[in-house]
């Protein structure tokens, strides 16, 4: 059934070609402006005092400087695990055939989607002005339990609410998009074969969601990532926090921006990191040529490239 | 245990104010194969799916093994069955689609053995040891670890087939299986079926190959509008149509 004949054809196999590449003097030239233009802006800020890396190398490893860093990651892997966990819900929700459900999910994309994050902020860490007792029971009937808000708002509480029940009403959407790029025959062989709705979703449709899924929600991590300096308006001693609090004493605010900013970008490298291996991983089986890797793509520069896929 | 698989009667099928079915009445026979024949939009895939309860019929009554599609009855009044149920009736109806819906993030293997662990809880071992069983029988062997995208159309189908067999169904639907695939690879794909309705496994196949059609078939349906125009043995249809419409729809596929 299957071919097997062909090789009969070639009796020997001839050399492979050694051709000479295209020469691309353009090219060269490009990576030649920009290098010197590169090289020109690093001279420039090296060179200028104002920028004071001698302070920046002083604060860069402070330990108040190295706490905020954690702050923001802890609360970020915290945060953005909610974030997704509520957004999938969310999505399901709001594709779901009931419609008190579907519109349940559409108003709360509507609403945390609609309003400003330092408002959202500012909002959870009121929120004792809005609720002096917290009660958990039913509707209108008795309650089960009672909590003194000032116990559960705290700075860390209202940052972490704020951040994470906002951010899943942007993942709902991310995810959404991502359950309706499966095609729809994809559930209906899942149907055909006996799978129930939940096992379809789990074991069809979410896995290839993924790769809609992955690439925003790196874009997510990475907006957090930074959105959280904005907590320090109701005092969360995050990165920004602390960097504006030690320029606030010395006035040197360049510097500490600046090992504030060298900090974001060691943070977000790591959501690239992290983001290049979750996409490889569910990437599987949906490509035939394996993509170039890096070595490759920068072997193309000087080669001749250009042709292939991708 | 009856000898009806499928029973049709007076079967009707809207969407908004299309009407696709118009009152298909028709029965497959426990080990039969039935073929459908008919022009593009006829409603054949539309039937299909009602069967599987993929679609939801609007008027007349139609049963797989004496149990009807997607209602129970009881005192003379219809009811809904829980998805749950749905779910469980479709374990017993086999599937495969012109465009093959394999599940590209999982292997071969991993197609054929979903269904059978998860909905029918069956060992991880048993299961890879009979889509093992299954793919070889499609003349897979070395085909195990592959994922779909490294499989040619006509491999592809060949899984999909072995995927559905793995619920040991009792029917088989077939919706044109063949005709996404280039003409080098339909012999491959037909003659897996061949082999299985000799194995006494009982199939609708909706499909344009007359040939497969003569030599396989024992009923071969042509549907045009929405109802059966003509129904018999394929020498009666194929052979010596009674319709006009039968005529010319052949002369033209053939
Ligand atoms: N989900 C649907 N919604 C609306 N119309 C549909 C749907 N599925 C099929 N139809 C219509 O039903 C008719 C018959 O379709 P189909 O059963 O696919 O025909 P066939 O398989 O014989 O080519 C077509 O006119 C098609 O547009
Ligand atoms: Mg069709």
């Amino acid at each position: 059934m299957d071919q097997t004949e062909l090789t009969q054809i070639a009796p020997e196999r001839p050399d492979d070609i050694k051709a000479v590449p295209v020469r691309r003097p353009g090219r060269w030239l490009g990576a030649f402006i920009v290098l010197v233009i590169a090289a020109s802006i690093v001279r420039a800020v090296v060179t200028n005092k104002n920028f004071g890396w001698s302070v920046v190398g002083q604060y860069l490893f402070d330990h108040r400087i190295i706490s905020g860093a954690i702050a923001v990651l802890y609360m970020t892997a915290l945060a953005m695990v909610v974030g997704v966990i509520l957004g999938t819900i969310l999505a399901i929700m709001r594709l779901s055939p009931n419609p008190v459900l579907k519109t349940a999910s559409w108003l709360y994309i509507w609403f945390f989607r609609g309003t400003p994050l330092l408002v959202q902020f500012v909002f959870w860490f009121n929120i004792k002005a809005l609720f002096p007792h917290i009660d958990l029971g039913v509707p209108f009937g008795p309650s089960f339990i009672h909590a003194d808000p000032n116990s559960v708002i705290t700075v860390f509480g209202a940052a972490f609410l704020a951040l994470s029940t906002n951010e899943g009403a942007y993942m709902a959407e991310v995810v959404r998009a991502g359950i309706i790029s499966v095609p729809e025959g994809q559930s209906e062989a899942a149907a055909s074969l006996g799978l129930n709705r939940l096992q379809i979703m789990r074991k069809v449709v979410l896995p290839q969601a993924m790769r809609v899924i992955l690439p925003p929600t790196g874009n997510e991590t990475i907006s957090m990532l930074k959105n959280i300096s904005i907590a320090s308006v109701i005092g969360f001693a995050e990165l920004y926090y602390q960097a504006s609090d030690i320029y606030a004493q010395n006035y040197e605010t360049i510097p500490l921006l600046i090992v504030a900013s060298i900090w974001y970008l060691a943070l977000t490298s790591i959501a690239y990191v992290g983001q290049y291996f979750l996409e490889r991983k569910v990437g599987q089986g949906f490509s035939r040529s394996q993509q170039a890797t890096m070595k490759e793509r920068w072997l193309s520069l000087g080669a001749g490239g250009g042709g292939g896929l991708r | 245990m009856s000898d009806v698989m499928v029973k049709a009667e007076g079967v009707h099928k809207r969407f908004g104010a299309n009407e696709v079915l118009k009152g298909i009445t028709l029965t497959v026979d426990r080990g039969e194969v039935m073929c459908l024949l008919g022009p593009s939009g006829s409603g054949k895939s539309t039937f299909l799916r009602c069967i599987n309860h993929l679609e939801k019929i609007n008027s007349g009554r139609l049963s797989v093994d004496g149990e009807l599609v997607g209602y129970r009855e009881a005192n003379g009044k219809l009811y809904e069955l829980h998805e749950r149920v749905v779910a469980q009736k479709r374990q017993e109806i086999g599937m495969v689609f012109q465009s093959f819906n394999l599940f590209p993030h999982m292997t071969a293997l991993q197609n054929v053995t979903l269904a059978p662990t998860l909905v029918r809880r069956r060992g991880r071992e048993e299961a890879e040891r009979r889509a093992c069983e299954l793919l070889d029988r499609v003349g897979l062997k070395d085909k195990y670890h592959a994922h779909p995208v490294a499989l040619s159309g006509g491999q592809q189908q060949r899984v999909a087939i072995a995927r559905a067999l793995a619920m040991d169904p009792k029917l088989m639907l077939f919706d044109e299986p063949t005709s996404a695939l280039d003409p080098e690879l339909v012999g491959e794909v037909l003659d897996v079926m061949r082999d299985l309705a000799r194995s006494g496994m009982t199939m609708v196949v909706v499909t344009h190959e007359i040939g497969f059609a003569r030599e396989v078939a024992d009923t071969v349906v042509f549907m045009d509008g929405g109802v059966v125009v003509e129904a018999g043995s394929p020498a009666e249809v194929l052979g010596a149509p009674k319709h006009e419409r039968t005529r010319s729809f052949l002369s033209k596929v053939l």
